[in-house]
């Protein structure tokens, strides 16, 4: 299968900040691509990259089949964006924003009407189209922002925290609609800071770190991989906690996780730790006995998973 | 053809709020013309052989002309760059950072042609334009435009806030425009503020404005002309730079 995106150490500064430290993967045509990370972890930096935003200063990036220090605007011709931030076209209409940014990639005035007519229906805007863009709720310009991103039928779509800010539906509504694009081969590269947005939509998760990637694999992969398969949620402030428990938690073959105030249990068998708690002095009612997730590798592999 | 393509989106928005700038674009310059030339002119003896008005009315065009492209160039595109991150949208498009910014300059230098010309048709039908020869005044217009647009634009991408751009405004285009020659002879001047006018683009404009307006085309206004042509070549290669490096990085 062809790579749609390939980059071999990238390297990245920003005066005495050295955002990206290195980073090489590869995106394959069709795939869904998640990047986690903190703030500041380097993926947006990666984003802008590919899209155009930022030089390539360091290392070798290859978008479509074509090596690029900044991404040129026939490569770009072919790419799809939903920037991190809503920059919507204020001064315009719902289906003004989508033909005017048409009108952008050369599409002609009528060709760009239908595509834009196609494009609100596919986002469930019809209803809105003459309306003004600050009349939108989050969740609706959101979706326009998709929409616009499609209006050239990229072969690749780079979506910058997609769904952040979005209420749950609104969520699902934008899912579902990626989940069309993926069936229809479109290869979609994203960052989230959601572990669900991350399991329910990519393929495959890069976890990147302070400009460096730490880990790959598929969502069910890295569980596999980094955390045992059961997670207990210790519910009661630290303090509260029976001294000496994390080492009768690893005497018992289980692991410890401390993120910041909060405090985590994994073990092989689940029921077999869960059962011996009350004996260690630390009541089960204050405990969650759940099967390790994503959110897990993420807090286990990015530290402690204090914000930048 | 990206530039064209930027100022096609330019185009599409003014077609929606071309009343509320012709508002602001038409209606000073003419208050001005009213309150210099009637006002004033009623106290004013002929200068070199018009009436106040009369020597007044170019002046307005131009005027009219430079705002269009300053206020566009300066407020309109610092609000796309930094508030609605216009530019940043359409970077994600097919078009480079300079096709960005000279499709700015582009709409303030249609627009200064076009506002500059509806003054000038305002103040015809007033009977303040003398010959057919001004028919020429809005390609000049547009030369003029493009000067402006192309200094506005190198001011603001140096600026951070847009608070800043009033001091371009009160230190740059009040000069122009107060000691250019629009609503006195330059002649009145002292003699290093006339040197001065050399470099102030406006000055340059009106001279050759007013004397299409009479019916004076001559060869020597080929001078304001080349050096108009001079200023906007050196000025417009900073802007295209300064705002690339601030928009990709």
């Amino acid at each position: 299968m062809n790579n749609v995106v390939t980059a071999e150490n990238l390297g990245k500064c920003y005066g005495d900040l050295r955002a990206l430290k290195g980073v090489s993967f590869s995106i394959a045509e069709g795939e869904c691509c998640g990047f986690l990370g903190h703030n500041g972890a380097g993926k947006s930096t990666t984003m802008r990259m590919i899209y155009g935003l930022s030089t390539v200063d360091e290392g070798r990036l290859t978008v479509l089949g074509r090596s690029v220090r900044l991404t040129p605007p026939d490569i770009k011709s072919l790419i799809g964006v939903v920037p991190q931030e809503d920059n919507l076209d204020p001064d315009l209409t719902v289906a003004e924003n989508l033909e005017v940014y048409g009108g952008l990639f050369g599409l002609r005035r009528r060709e760009a009407a239908e595509r834009t007519r196609e494009l609100l229906a596919f986002m469930g805007l019809e209803d809105k189209t003459r309306a003004r863009v600050d009349e939108l709720s989050g969740g609706l310009k959101r979706r326009l922002v998709i929409a616009r991103a499609l209006i050239n039928r990229p072969r690749l779509v780079v979506l910058d925290e997609p769904t952040t800010g979005l209420d749950p539906q609104a969520r699902h509504l934008v899912w579902q609609k990626l989940r069309t694009l993926k069936a229809e081969g479109v290869t979609l590269i994203l960052t989230t800071h959601y572990m669900e947005e991350a399991t329910q939509l990519c393929d495959r998760l890069l976890v990147m770190h302070e400009g460096t990637i730490l880990a790959e694999g598929s969502p069910r992969q890295l569980i596999e991989r980094h955390t045992l398969p059961w997670a207990i949620e210790v519910l009661v402030p630290l303090e509260q906690v029976p001294p000496g428990l994390n080492d009768k938690v690893t005497e018992a073959g289980g692991e410890v996780l401390q993120v910041v105030d909060g405090l985590f249990l994994y073990a092989a068998d689940g029921e077999a730790l869960w059962s011996r708690l009350g004996s260690w002095g630390l009541s089960p009612h204050a405990c969650f006995l759940r099967p390790a997730n994503l959110e897990d590798v993420f807090l286990k592999l990015t530290g402690k998973g204090e914000e930048d | 053809m990206g530039a064209l393509r930027v100022l096609n989106r330019h185009l599409r928005v003014f077609g929606r709020t071309w009343q509320h700038s012709a508002m602001f674009n038409v209606i000073e310059p003419l208050l001005y013309l009213a309150a210099f030339g009637f006002g004033m002119g009623a106290l004013v003896q002929d200068i070199e052989g018009m009436s106040y008005l009369e020597f007044l009315a170019p002046g307005m065009v131009t005027l009219s002309a430079m705002y269009a492209a300053t206020f566009e160039c300066s407020y309109g595109t610092f609000v796309r760059l930094q508030y609605q991150k216009t530019f940043l949208a359409m970077l994600a498009g097919p078009v480079t950072a300079r096709d960005v910014i000279l499709g700015e300059m582009l709409y303030g230098t249609l627009k200064s042609a076009l506002f500059g010309t509806v003054i000038l048709a305002v103040v015809a039908a007033l009977g303040l334009i003398r010959s057919p020869q001004a028919l020429a005044i809005p390609l000049l217009l547009a030369l003029q435009g493009a000067v402006f647009a192309a200094l506005a634009m190198w001011y603001t991408a140096y600026i951070s806030n847009i608070d800043y751009l009033n001091y371009y405004v009160t230190l740059a285009v009040l000069p122009f425009f107060l000691f250019g020659g629009l609503y006195f002879p330059v002649s009145t001047l002292p003699a290093w503020v006339q040197a001065a006018n050399y470099l102030n683009p406006l000055f340059h404009s009106v001279e050759v404005c007013r004397a299409l307006a009479l019916g004076q085309a001559a060869a020597g206004l080929w001078l304001h002309v080349g050096l108009l042509v001079a200023i906007g070549a050196l000025v417009l290669p900073a802007p295209l730079r300064l705002m690339e490096k601030r928009l990709i990085n």
